[in-house]
């Protein structure tokens, strides 16, 4: 028998329907992994405490901290505080929410706390074909590796946690092909916000885009990640990219991947995930990457962006365009090159992994920060920190002039006591330029680690092309 | 849930378009651990000045916005984080439905498990409502139509299981619990897979 071509999405979907959705109701989804944080579960946990309900599935939820979490090393390792009161409560609810309901918790101290985007790939947890869901919308990162993994909310947290499931609607299906070959200095990130510059910040409203291409089959791990981490930008509920032998290179050996004969099983079986040839999708969208240029934002949504080596867009008479800039403090139709900036940000779900860290490394090496610039540079997780500080680059950070700090989502959001300025310019290799994201009136330009790390080291927005040999 | 069937009410309008969930209720306010009190921290860089004082010019701080329980906004409301403080913020304001052209799917969803009604409007009709802030607007959420002060009748899409759980006030969490039945028998058939 054969059946009609799938895509990769619909797969996933299928395989974790426990009740199709109708006209009347929404699919009952089963969902495989469930990762939790200090932010977006104490409300959840209130829940089963007022219904007198467990957590279901114990063995498939995993909590860490780092939204509202230091990134000092005297506030986690030292006996100092927690500077943030709230946020100090907030870490100690999660400890007691995770203990008094046996939930599995990489706590403060623990060396396999980070980032949960970036942990849960590290530990080969997040897996192909996998539901992956968590309490913040940047999930979408674990999509890198063939799973369907989407941004929920707290009454939702509650759902997974109580029952494992959730009620859904399918989404549509979004494919952006993606050909041609990156230019030297230019990364996934640029590619990313490249895409978002293209089909906007709500471009993908309502769909789950699965990249394809030669070019995204050439990406590694880490760059997949930053390419689906970013999908939310673009408004899409979830991203997608076909596992692969790089996908099966990067997860073998990892702590929670299967091993031995679970190995084999489980390669035999995402091997039949990725999207058959004639799949239907709802949207295409075709990309050319050689032209991409090293990206940047100035404005205020991540689809205010454009080539770092052009001008700001022309005044439109657009009022949303103009008070934008206005809260940016720059001109319509002037390059946005050699404006002068005062932080510099490496870190966050988006870019906070060990080849990111190493390419803002080699741009900084043998080099320093400009006079009056403050760098600072976040590792994912705790295992990044290890790994970067065995090959030394935590050195050349700190030689350059960066503080070098405990993983944690730091500078990207401003609730745990690293923040920007007002009025101060930071080029951030995150995720949001929002007003106000990093801390009030802070403004954020957007970019890749090279391109964060050629800012510092000139005290001005720079081409990173201009400092790599 | 509280039920949520019908809605009469005067709008308040912030015109701007993609205003994210960092605007609807900036980070800083997101390490409490409760959902209450959060109304007053709403679009909080907006509504106040450095000092804490509200902005007169912000136009939910106009006397003509007090009581309105319909927001109108520009397209794209809600993008950004996955925060259902935002929703929480609303609500607590008084806040019962947000209108736009295109709304983020995450707001959407935790708007609807709130009680809190989104309504997606075409281009003329939202066009009309930003430019005549404090418009008596009517909801009826059993038609899930909009009815304009000269009589218009919009339509909205509203998706039959939500429209349901307004209605009657059903809590999704129930709806689920009473199908594990079904959820340990996928259980069982993953495991002999």
């Amino acid at each position: 028998m054969t059946s009609a071509p799938l895509t990769l999405f619909e797969k996933v979907w299928r395989r974790h329907e426990v009740v199709p959705e109708t006209a009347a109701t929404p699919a009952v989804l089963y969902i495989d992994l469930h990762l939790i944080h200090e932010v977006t579960s104490p409300q959840a946990f209130s829940v089963l405490r007022e219904r007198r309900l467990p957590v279901r599935r114990l063995d498939l939820t995993l909590g860490t901290m780092d939204h509202s979490t230091p990134t000092r090393t005297e506030q986690i390792f030292g006996g100092a505080p927690i500077a943030v009161d709230s946020a100090a409560k907030q870490v100690r609810e999660l400890e007691v929410n995770c203990a008094a309901f046996g939930v599995e918790l990489l706590g403060l101290r623990n060396e396999q706390r980070g980032i949960v985007h970036v942990i849960g790939p590290e530990l080969g947890i997040t897996q192909p074909g996998k539901t992956v869901v968590c309490g913040d919308s940047h999930t979408s990162t674990h999509g890198a590796l063939g799973a369907l993994a989407f941004g929920i909310g707290t009454t939702e947290v509650g759902h997974v946690l109580a029952t494992q499931c959730l009620l859904q609607r399918k989404p549509k299906t979004l494919a952006i092909n993606v050909s041609g070959k990156l230019g030297p200095g230019v990364g996934a990130k640029d590619l990313i916000l490249a895409i978002i510059g293209q089909i906007g910040v709500s471009g993908g409203t309502g769909h789950v885009i699965e990249f394809r291409g030669p070019t995204i089959e050439a990406l590694d791990l880490d760059e997949r990640m930053t390419v689906c981490n970013m999908s939310i930008e673009a408004g899409a509920r979830a991203g997608m990219i076909a596992p692969d032998e790089t996908t099966y290179a990067y997860l073998a050996g990892r702590p929670r991947a299967p091993q031995g004969a679970a190995w084999e099983k489980a390669v035999a079986e995402w091997r039949t995930l990725p999207t058959d040839p004639g799949a239907h999708f709802d949207k295409q969208i075709d990309v050319d990457a050689s032209e991409i240029e090293p990206m940047i934002t100035y404005g205020t949504n991540p689809g205010m962006v454009i080539p770092i080596s052009g001008s700001l867009p022309e005044r439109r008479g657009d009022a949303m365009f103009e008070k934008s800039l206005a809260y940016m403090g720059l001109t319509a139709g002037k390059p946005i090159k050699d404006h002068p900036i005062d932080v510099v940000f490496v870190g966050s779900c988006t870019n906070s992994r060990l080849s990111d860290l190493r390419s803002a490394a080699g741009v900084l090496k043998g080099r320093r920060i400009a006079k009056g610039v403050q760098m600072l540079v976040v590792p994912g997780s705790q295992q990044i920190k290890k790994a970067a500080e065995a090959e030394g680059l935590h050195r050349i950070f700190l030689e350059a002039g960066a503080e070098w700090r405990e993983s944690g989502c730091s500078m990207c959001l401003g609730m745990n006591g690293d923040l920007v300025a007002k009025g101060h310019y930071s080029v951030s290799t995150s995720n949001r330029n929002f007003e106000g994201r990093q801390g009030i009136g802070a403004r954020t330009l957007l970019a890749s680690p090279a391109t964060a790390a050629a800012c510092a080291v000139r005290g001005r927005v720079t081409d990173p092309r201009e400092l790599l040999s | 849930m509280t039920r949520l069937s019908a809605l009469r009410s005067r709008t308040a309008v912030l015109p701007a378009t993609n205003i994210d969930t960092d605007q609807i209720i900036p980070a800083r306010f997101l390490t409490t651990t409760t959902r209450e009190g959060l109304g007053k921290h709403l679009f909080s860089e907006w509504r106040y000045d450095a000092q804490g004082a509200l902005r007169p010019d912000f136009a939910l701080n106009k006397p003509e916005a007090q009581g309105c329980r319909i927001l109108v906004a520009g397209r794209n409301f809600g993008c950004g984080s996955s925060r259902e403080h935002a929703p929480w913020a609303l609500l607590d304001c008084g806040f019962q439905a947000v209108i736009s052209t295109e709304i983020a799917d995450i707001f959407r969803n935790n708007s609807l498990k709130n009680g809190l009604l989104p309504i997606i409007v075409d281009e003329d009709t939202s066009r009309w409502l930003i430019a005549n802030p404090g418009a008596e607007l009517s909801i009826d959420v059993a038609a899930s139509t909009l009815t304009l002060p000269n009589g218009t009748v919009a339509r909205f899409p509203l998706e039959a299981f939500a429209r349901y759980c307004l209605l009657n006030g059903v809590d999704e969490l129930g709806f689920l619990l009473e199908r594990m039945p079904l959820i340990e028998s996928y259980e069982s058939r993953v495991a002999n897979r």
